[in-house]
This record gives C-alpha cells, structure tokens and sequence, in this order.
C-alpha cells in the first residue's frame, strides 16, 4: 500500500477515483469526480449528454490524461498513460461507436488487441469457443464490414473478455440492440458478475439501469451529484437526479379519423440497388404518411434506415420517379430542394457533415438549407444574401428551441452535439413543413431538449402535417408514433397502430422475425 | 532472339523503378498516408546516388547513398504532416517542388559528367545460358531487390502481425489509437519506408537506367508511381503488373517510333499510360474486394485528444 496516499482501502475496492478532473479550454468536463468501483458489481454511471460520462471513461481507459486527481487500482495508486496501459492493468473497453475495422475479418479485429503474438488461427478457435460458451455465436471468418451492429458489438465483447479483464467499461452498450439483443447481454453481464468481475455501465436508458445495475453514480455538469441503489428508485427519480429538475412528460393526443386524412407522403414500391458492397438494398417499400400522425420507422441500425432517408430525402434520386410522392406530386426524380419546395422538410441523422456545415456560422446553416424556399425572405434582388434577416429567423430559432452557446453566432461544430439538433430540427421546424422526415431525432440529446424535440414534432403533425421518424430508440417510438414500422434487412414492415404495438412484437420484427402481423393493420392504400 | 531477349531487359529497367517506388507508396497509403513527395524522394536519391558513386568511384555507395537521402527527404514529410499534422496533399506536393528544386542545385556540378553504373548480376555458367540466362540471371541488382520488394511487402502485409497492425491503422486510426496501437510511430516508419524505397528507386535511373546525372531526370515517373499504386487497388502483386505493363508499352511505342509507324508520336507516347490504366481498371472490376482494400483512412490527418 502507497502510505500515504489514501486511507480508507479496505481492498473491496477494484477501482477507486478521487478528485478526477479535466479541463478543456474554459470548460470543466469533468470536475472533481469521485467514483469507488467494488469487485464483482454492476456499477451503473448515469447523466445526460455532456455530463462528462465519456471524458471520465476515457480518463480511466487512457485515451485522455486527467488534469488533476489520483486512481487507485486493487489500492495501488496507479497512472493510465494509455490505452495500453489500462489494459496491463485489467481494465477493458466496449466503445459505443464500435472501435472496429470494417475491413478486416472478426478474427483479424480481435488479434490486433491481443498483443502475444499468437497465430490468427489459434485466435480465431479461442474467440468461437467463449463466444459459444458465453450465448455471443460469432464467425470469426467474417467481415466486419457484413455485419450487424449487434454481431459487431459481440466482437467487441469477446475481444474485451479475451484479455480477461477485472473491469469492463461498456459505453452505451443496449442504443443499437433488439430488446431480445439486449436480454441476451444482461444475461452476459451477469454471468460476468457471478464470476466477480466488475462492470461499468454507462446508460441513459432508466429501466435496464434499474434492472441490472447494483449502484450508481449520477453526473451532472461534470460534477457528482448522488449515488445510489438503483433498484430503490424510480425511473422518474433517477431522472430528476440527472436532470437536475422534472422531465416534462411528452403528451399525445390521439388522432381520430386518420384513415379519411389525405396521405401527404406517399412511398411506393421503393427500390434501391445497395451503393457500396457494405450497405443494403432497398426491397419494394410502400408507406402512407398521412396529414395529421407521426409514423415511427423502427430498427437495428444499419438495416436500410440511411439508405431509405436518402432515397425520401432526395440525396439519392429515384429512377421511378412515382416512387416518392409528396403532397401528391411526384417526386423521387427531384433533388433534395425540389422535394423542399414541394413542403417537405428533411432532418438527417449525422448533424456535422448532413444537417449542418461544421466551420459555418448557424445562420449561414439556415440560409443553406433554406435558400430556395425561403427566397423571398432571405434572398434579394441580384442574389444579395439578406443578412439581417437571415440572423433574425436563426435567433428566432435559437430561442423558440432553447439552443444553449457561447457566442451569438457560432460555428456549428462549436455547439455540443444536443443543442446543434434542436438547431438542426427548429430550423425545419419553424418552416411548418407539410411533410417532415426525421432520422434520429434525439440520438445523443439530454433528456430535456430530448422531450423538448418530440414534443414538437407531436404538435407539428397535430397542426395537419404528415411527419416520418427513424429511429433506433424504442421508447422514443412509443412515445410519439401513432404508427410504428419496422425496417429489417431493408424491407419495411406495415405499419402497426401504437394501440397494438408491443416491444415484443416490435422486437421481433426487428430481429427478422417474418412479418405475419399484416391481417391486424388498417393499411388502406 | 537476340533482339527479343534485349526488348524483354529493356521492359525490365524501365518497370523496376515504378515498381520499387510504387511499392514503397504503398506501405505508406496502406497505413492511411498520401505521400505525394514520391516524385521529389525519387530525384534527390537520383542526384545522391549519382553524386556519391560519381565523387567515391563505387556505385554501391551511390546506391545507399540514394536510399537514405530517400528516407532523409520524406523524413521531412513525416514530420510536418504527422507530428505537425498538416495537409498531406499540399505537404506531398511541395516535397515534390522542393525536391526537383533542390536536386537541380545540387546536381549543377554533376552535368555531363560520366557516372558508374551498377555491374549486372554475372553468375559463371547460368548467365550464359541462352536466353533465359540474361533474364533470370543477368540483369542488375536492382530488379532482383524489386522483385524480392514485392514478394516481402506481400507477405508483411497480409501474413504478419505487424503488417496487420499497419493495415487497421489504415482503415481508421481512431479505432487503431482507442486500442492502444501507436499510430503516430507505425506511420513515421511506413513513411520513412516509402522514402528509402523512393530513393532507391531514383538510384535505379542515375546508377542503372542512364548513369549520369541530367534535371529532372525522374521525368514524371513519382506520379505514374502514385497512380498505379490506386489503380492496383493497393495490393503488390497488381502493382507489378502495372508496372511491367506500362514498361512494355512505353518499350513497345518506342520501337514503334523508331520503325516509323504512320502514327502521330504523340498519340505513341501515350499508349503506355492508356494502357496501364484500362488493364488495372479491369483487373479492379471487383467492387467488394476493392473496397476492401482500400485504406478508409487515406489521407486525413490524425490528431489523438490529450
């Protein structure tokens, strides 16, 4: 024992943290952070987006170096220099965006985080027998790049569990899994804690925290603010505890007499060969989108959804050009201005490089994306760009949807990853488009400006307009679709009332089940 | 048979130094660098090769001396875009200007002074075998170190540990960095080992093509380099095809010129470009293997977060 670093070890303690902090510029992600990680628990670490959850893990995985603030491991005061290190420590990693080569093969994956020098054979025999032994089947033959995100995030697991951890960090692991996917990995997890590892479980998803995690540490603004047993408290109480105050509850008033609505996006028989050899071919989708409901495009990612946005939104045109009509005009031949111009509004998932240029001031992002339809408002005689107005409309948006910055006018890329979406989908928003097609509303926003963005989009197609939302998050789904379909392998489920869904029905769909749901539905073409 | 045998040599010289440098280029593209220097490297060992087998009488020094001003040179590149990570094309392209700048001043001494060449492999015995003899066991060192080149690179690349480690630092150094690989170091070498290749390469043409020293005397050779390490969908063995059929084109359109083909000189001098190009394309038809091989991370710099 280090003396007289720290007194109270009573070495049940597989990890402890005092004081950790991190500074970037003016901003504190992480401050004074204490965090004690027994042997053999799940240890749940909540907070919203940019409570600091990521910059702490990767403290404690190497890839970013503390400012202040000591780690003790098994007692030992210890400095994570680096990835590597933390390996020869014990401490393994399942990233959220998967850390692995589409190029090369699972087994290839797994032996460049191996460092014994083992052949790629003898890996690839070990990786299927704990992949079997563990329910986690896996072919170490294949591609990464064929793969599901599920499968994939299966090769992160056996790779981890391959360097026999003490502690498994898993960053949101359940955000691109089935229901039943994410069953069999709490069986994992603890079978893993049975044999006294220890887990931290990096979550905002409320139920499965409360399900399998055995205390948790709550951040909030890079600071700790409780621990507790999650079992003890209620999903509305953890999340006050991250929120610092009460969630609003979204409402949805149900609709009456959709069926006689006129249909504003009309999908038919869609088509689309696959664009590179890792994505996916589109197979005959139809889809009514009517005035007045939201529709909800469920799915594990990578099954078509990005494919099927860009061939809605118009970054991909149509042969047929009757393929995608909007507001009963044709419209898969015309590009992404033409569709806009016809009423529909567009938000991608991927806000830096789709929904908005990085370097570019917010209200120069408006005038991109809303030049031509908003001509007259924005554009002058001779192609003057109106800057004052411009600016009004993007305040008038920055305010209408909360938008938190540091500067009147940032660049995109300066907001963080929540308050660029509220940007991004106020922007279209405050157009009142007449069709709007969402991909990912809320993925990686706090769970305010979350329920602040649904909230929206529910009174959007209240106020008659026809709005579509792929998503990867179930509840999300539940919470705002008066329809929910399921896209699998690029084929698109009918549409099932929310009266009727279930996330077992819901789940199996995804995971591929055969679609035998069709007699219940109230499809009226 | 005599005439085909030299036409065969003759193809044989003028491929080895695309091939050498386009195999150092493409350990360097493979680990994700665009090196665009390759036509700068390749003269400045042009010029020290020359200028030290010409100032020491023994082309074997000339030929070290080749490769390591190669590797000095793209040191340079090496630490502006890696440690200082800045452009990578605008970083290449001006090692390219530096270097044909810089060879010229160097050479002006060197102009129309005779060189040493490298003697040809002479083995009693087999040389003198007819025909195969010359091609197999006559010809200069260099093309034995070429094709020992390629077959090395191959087996590094894809049946090595290492040459595993440098292939997933080319398809995304995040995820390479967040497993604790260091991508910084693996890229230094790969791109130090392109440099020494490019050096040699240039060492080829002042020691063994034309033993003299001439500006500019590379003559666009770093590009077509550059080009065909694309066009063979990075992979060795397709680089050497690429190599030796743009040589026996460029070869064949010569001898074409010299027999007076009622075909303008111009549209001749082209051919071995054309030719190259439609051949790799086609052999490059497969898609999914393309795209397999293609470093997804060519190209843009890497900065970790401290």
């Amino acid at each position: 024992m280090g003396g007289t670093v720290s007194a109270n070890h009573d070495g049940t303690n597989l990890l402890e943290v005092r004081g950790l902090t991190k500074i970037f510029g003016t901003l504190t992600a992480c401050d004074h952070i204490d965090l004690n990680i027994a042997k053999g628990e799940i240890h749940a670490l909540l907070g919203e987006n940019g409570a600091g959850k990521s910059t702490l893990v990767k403290m404690l995985f190497g890839s970013l170096e503390p400012n202040s603030g000591e780690i003790f491991w098994n007692g030992q005061a210890v400095r994570i220099t680096s990835p590597g290190a933390a390996k020869k420590l014990g401490i393994g990693m399942v990233f959220q965006h998967f850390s692995l080569f589409e190029a090369l093969t699972a087994a290839e994956n797994i032996a460049l985080s191996l460092d014994d020098g083992s052949p790629i054979s003898s890996i690839a025999a070990k990786a299927r027998a704990l992949s079997f032994s563990y329910g986690l089947p896996l072919d170490p033959e294949s591609l990464v790049g064929d793969l599901s995100v599920g499968e994939r995030q299966r090769i992160e697991i056996i790779r981890c569990l391959l360097q026999t951890p003490q502690l498994i960090i898993l960053d949101e692991p359940t955000s691109v899994l089935t229901p039943q996917e994410a069953d069999k990995l709490f069986e994992t997890l603890e079978r893993l804690r049975s044999e006294g590892k220890s887990i931290l479980y990096i979550s905002h998803r409320l139920e499965e925290v409360k399900r399998i995690c055995d205390r948790a540490t709550v951040l909030r603004h890079g600071k700790v603010v409780g621990h507790c047993n999650p079992r003890e408290e209620t999903a509305a109480s953890l999340a006050r505890m991250m929120v610092g105050n009460e969630v609003q509850a979204v409402e949805r008033a149900p609709v009456e007499g959709i069926e006689t609505a006129p249909s504003l996006l009309e999908i038919r028989n869609l088509s689309r060969k696959p664009a590179t050899p890792f994505s996916i071919a589109l197979k005959n989708i139809s889809l009514d989108v009517r005035a007045g409901e939201v529709i909800g495009i469920a799915g594990v990612a990578g099954n078509g959804q990005g494919e099927f946005f860009e061939s809605v939104s118009g970054e991909v045109q149509q042969h047929d050009a009757a393929s995608v009509r909007i507001r009963g005009k044709n419209a898969g031949g015309l590009t992404i201005t033409g569709r806009r111009l016809l009423g529909a509004a567009f938000v991608p998932e991927e806000r830096l490089g789709h929904g908005a240029a990085p370097r570019m001031k917010l209200s120069e992002n408006l005038l991109l994306s809303r030049h031509a339809t908003d001509g007259k408002a924005f554009v002058g005689t001779g192609g003057m760009v109106k800057g004052a107005a411009v600016y009004a409309a993007s305040q008038r948006i920055i305010e209408a949807m909360d938008v938190r910055k540091s500067a009147p006018d940032p660049e995109a890329a300066a907001l963080s990853g929540g308050n660029l979406q509220k940007f991004i989908v106020g922007r279209e928003l405050d157009r009142r488009p007449s069709v709007m097609v969402v991909n990912q509303p809320t993925w990686g926003v706090d769970a305010g400006a979350a329920a602040h963005i649904r909230q929206a989009l529910i009174e959007l197609s209240r106020s008659g307009s026809a709005v579509l939302v792929i998503s990867q998050d179930l509840d999300e789904l539940f919470e705002i679709s008066d329809a929910i379909a399921v896209m699998h392998n690029g084929e698109l489920s009918r549409p099932m009332p929310i009266a009727e869904a279930t996330f077992e029905k819901v789940g199996l769909l995804m995971g591929g089940a055969e679609p035998g749901h069709a007699e219940h539905t109230l499809e009226t073409a | 048979m005599d005439i085909t045998v030299n036409i065969l040599l003759t193809i044989a010289t003028a491929a080895t130094p695309l091939l050498i440098a386009a195999i150092g280029e493409l350990v360097v593209e493979r680990s994700g660098v665009l090196n665009l220097g390759v036509e700068g490297m390749m003269i400045m060992g042009a010029v020290a090769g020359f200028g030290a087998g010409y100032l020491t009488g023994s082309p074997w020094i000339g030929l070290l001396a080749a490769i390591a001003m190669g590797a000095l040179f793209s040191l340079l590149f090496a630490v502006m875009t890696l440690s200082l990570a800045t452009n990578q094309v605008a970083t290449g392209l001006s090692l390219t200007l530096l270097g044909l700048g810089l060879s010229g001043m160097m050479g002006t001494s060197f102009v129309g002074q005779p060189g040493v060449r490298l003697p040809n492999l002479d083995i009693p015995g087999l040389s003198s075998i007819p025909i195969v003899g010359k091609l197999i066991f006559g010809q200069d060192p260099i093309f034995y170190i070429s094709i020992a080149l390629t077959a090395a690179v191959t087996w590094f690349l894809f049946k090595t540990r290492t040459g595993l480690t440098l292939r997933s630092i080319g398809d995304s150094h995040t995820s390479a960095h967040a497993l604790g690989i260091k991508v910084i170091r693996y890229r230094y070498l790969a791109v130090i080992f392109g440099g020494a290749c490019a050096g040699l390469a240039g060492g080829h043409l002042s020691l063994v093509y034309t033993p003299q020293w001439v500006e500019n005397m590379s003559a666009g050779r770093g590009w077509i380099a550059l080009a065909l390490v694309v066009f063979a969908s990075w992979r060795p063995w397709r680089v050497l095809a690429g190599a030796y059929i743009f040589g026996a084109v460029w070869i064949g359109q010569l001898h074409a010129q010299a027999f007076g083909i009622p075909v303008p000189s111009q549209m001749l001098s082209s051919l071995p470009y054309l030719a190259t190009v439609v051949v790799l394309v086609l052999i490059s038809r497969n898609k999914r293997l393309t795209m397999m091989n293609t470093p997804a991370s060519l190209g843009q710099p890497f900065v970790p977060d401290r």
